[in-house]
């Protein structure tokens, strides 16, 4: 089996839907002849043409609109918005419409079109391209949003959201579109949305994570197994719908909880996940679910990124805290 | 392209407010099939009457907020009869005239001004999108459905309706710029009806038109008399020609007047003149004139004008009552569509809003 990278992977997943489906089409800023500014659509404008892997206008609500519309006459685009920083021109049509023309139309019109988005920190980006606001999307009705941080998944999640009846926002973590290779097989398959994986599995505390946080737990969970605490670490995957029954399951079985992201503390996923677990596993938790997570304050320049993002040590010090509550 | 040397502040006219063709309108006259000429007529009636009738209802607590688009009707239904089956409409909440035209029955358009989402959905084959209610958000989609149209070969036109407010929006910009780049079969609609709520059309541009700033995009703009029927079909019937010629986007900017408020929970008497209304109602009123032109023309009488004003009312009071007779959607209803599959959360919020009765679901 071929080991990619999370890009090349994308890359892939890109690929098979254009070759698999006639109406898929790829748009958006440098996606074309330059093969994307971190080469995610490389090599498919050579293959595809100019028609089907678009150069577009710099303009993000443009692109959106028009993906929608495209959707509304029968295409399947993939738009590209090249990092979420600048997705907020957009982010109108995305809420006020693909979000909801399926309601609006009783579903005659159902808006089925995958937004791809380079989101978070760590590689020293200029300002205003790290953000992580998935959130934002997340309290959406109407929209999905996926994570891979797998080369496996990120081919699997990209054909399942392409093929999915409802709008997707595809979030791609730059931290580790070249941070290691996986296997990926050299064929169609699917990663359904909704699914979390289980990373690691363990008995003391729940690790929840998505994206670039993911190897971050696992490092903090290998550390942690050699002081004895064994960690059950769930990607998410799927930030909606959530795989509730992977989170409770996991949740009733540990007693206790860290949830793990960069985007902000407050109102971020986090505080979704903790009132799920609250709800649904009240009675088994021994300790609080507690969050590890940016800090409160606008993405900072880079110099002072690492102080920001969640790190090791602080991980760590959440998984000695529930365990010592 | 526009050229503006050409073009009057009041656009391409046809049909005078006194209700005698131009030089070019008696060539158009002459070679327009008399149905059609009916039709114009027909339809800008049946409008106004459906117009009027919803602001009462409005009065009457029967439908709630309305935007009555009174004064308006040459260019609504002008441009949607030059429209086929195969092109695709996408409006902003004043265009119930271009929906009537296109189809939609006037039921389901009521059915949208009673908070029903049922008044949403177009019959199948009828192109025409909801309400877009964001100003100028439809026109990027516009563009994109125009633009998948060309990629799939298909020869259909896809319209934009906005207002003179909508092109000061990005959207506007963003979907004129693609449209002109990619050569898309594109219209860009625009009732210039002088107001934007109150705000006057100095306020949103200091170029003097709509229609000129086409030729920041390379594309075709043209103004037109919007209260001039045959103006207005004759217009739109270009561009959607053009448009599946291959030709590109025309932007067409129908110079009208919104007669009433912008809404009926608005009071339009604080930022317009009397004289004004009046000037646009006396003495350029779409109707009127085309009223006059037919019955010179020998097409229309008073006796068959009133017989079909009165088969309009017929019509539009069978549409308020089967509106109004129109089973309230079950509450499950809200959750009917926001997903094609609903997943685990909002099932259980349905059965929390249900008490587990699932039966209507």
């Amino acid at each position: 089996m071929p080991e990619m990278t999370l890009v090349q992977a994308i890359n892939e997943g890109i690929r098979f839907s254009l070759e698999l489906d006639p109406s898929v089409v790829v748009l958006g800023e440098d996606v074309g002849k330059n093969g994307g500014v971190f080469r995610t659509t490389e090599g498919l404008w050579d293959t595809f043409g100019d028609e089907r892997v678009i150069d577009t206008p710099l303009a993000e609500a443009g692109i959106i609109g028009a993906s929608i519309g495209m959707a509304v006459n029968g295409l399947r685009p993939i738009a590209e918005i090249q990092f979420m920083g600048f997705i907020y021109p957009g982010f109108e049509q995305i809420v006020t419409h693909a979000a909801r023309l399926r309601t609006r139309t009783q579903g005659q019109y159902p808006a089925s079109l995958v937004v791809r988005v380079p989101y978070g920190g760590g590689i020293r980006a200029p300002e205003l391209h790290s953000d992580s606001t998935e959130s934002l999307f997340v309290h959406i009705p109407g929209l999905k949003v996926v994570v891979p941080s797998t080369p496996y998944d990120a081919k699997g999640l990209l054909l399942a959201a392409v093929r999915d009846p409802d709008p997707v926002i595809y979030l791609e973590p730059m931290k580790i579109y070249r941070a290691f290779r996986g296997e990926v097989p050299d064929r169609e398959y699917e990663v359904p949305l909704g699914c979390a994986r289980q990373v690691r599995e363990g008995e003391d505390v729940t690790l929840i994570a998505w994206g670039a946080m993911v190897p971050l737990a696992e490092q903090a969970a290998r550390i942690l197994a050699k002081k004895g605490i064994s960690c059950d670490l769930i990607d998410l995957r799927s930030l909606y719908p959530l795989d509730e029954k992977t989170i409770i399951g996991s949740v009733k079985k540990t007693g206790r909880a860290v949830i793990v992201h960069e985007a902000p503390k407050t109102a971020g996923l986090g505080a979704e996940l903790t009132a799920l677990i609250d709800e649904h596993a009240f009675l088994w938790l021994e300790a609080p679910v507690t969050r590890v997570t940016g800090f409160d304050v606008p993405v900072p320049m880079f110099a002072l990124e690492d102080d920001f993002r969640p790190n090791l040590c602080r991980i760590e010090e959440a998984v000695d805290q529930v365990i010592n509550f | 392209m526009v050229d503006l040397k050409q073009m009057e502040r009041v656009g391409i006219q046809l049909v005078r407010p006194d209700g005698h063709l131009t030089e070019t309108g008696r060539d158009v006259w002459e070679r327009m099939p008399e149905d059609r000429k009916r039709a114009f007529y027909q339809w800008m009636v049946q409008v106004r009457l459906f117009d009027r009738r919803s602001v009462t209802l409005q009065r009457q607590g029967r439908i709630g907020t309305y935007a009555p688009m009174e004064g308006q009707e040459a260019a609504q239904v002008g441009s949607a009869l030059a429209l086929g089956k195969e092109d695709w409409i996408f409006p902003s909440y004043r265009e119930h005239g271009v929906a009537m035209v296109a189809g939609m029955p006037l039921d389901r358009i009521l059915l949208y001004w009673m908070g029903r989402v049922e008044g949403n959905r177009a019959p199948e084959g009828v192109r025409v999108l909801p309400p877009y209610v964001p100003i100028a958000t439809q026109i990027p989609q516009a563009m994109g459905a125009a633009w998948a149209a060309k990629m799939k070969r298909e020869p259909s036109v896809a319209v934009a309706y906005f207002g003179d407010g909508a092109t000061s929006e990005g959207d506007f910009h963003e979907a004129c710029n693609f449209a002109g780049v990619f050569r898309l079969p594109v219209v860009f609609f625009c009732q210039n009806n002088h107001y934007a709520i109150s705000v006057p059309f100095s306020r949103q541009s200091a170029v003097p038109t709509v229609a000129e700033r086409a030729s920041a995009y390379a594309i075709r703009g043209i103004q037109v008399d919007g209260n001039d029927v045959l103006a207005v079909y004759t217009a739109m019937e270009e561009a959607v020609r053009r448009g599946k010629n291959g030709e590109g986007a025309t932007l067409i900017e129908a110079v009208t007047y919104r007669r009433g408020a912008h809404t009926t929970a608005d009071d339009a008497t604080r930022y317009r003149e009397d004289s004004e209304v009046r000037e646009w109602t006396e003495e350029k009123d779409p109707i009127a004139r085309y009223e006059r032109l037919l019955m010179e023309e020998g097409l229309l009488t008073p006796d068959r004008a009133r017989k079909w004003e009165q088969r309009c009312r017929e019509t539009v009071e069978a549409a308020v009552k089967e509106a109004e007779a129109a089973p309230a959607p079950p509450p499950s209803h809200l959750f009917a569509h926001v997903y094609k599959d609903l997943p685990p959360e909002l099932v259980r919020q349905r059965r929390q809003l249900t008490g587990g009765d699932e039966t209507h679901a």
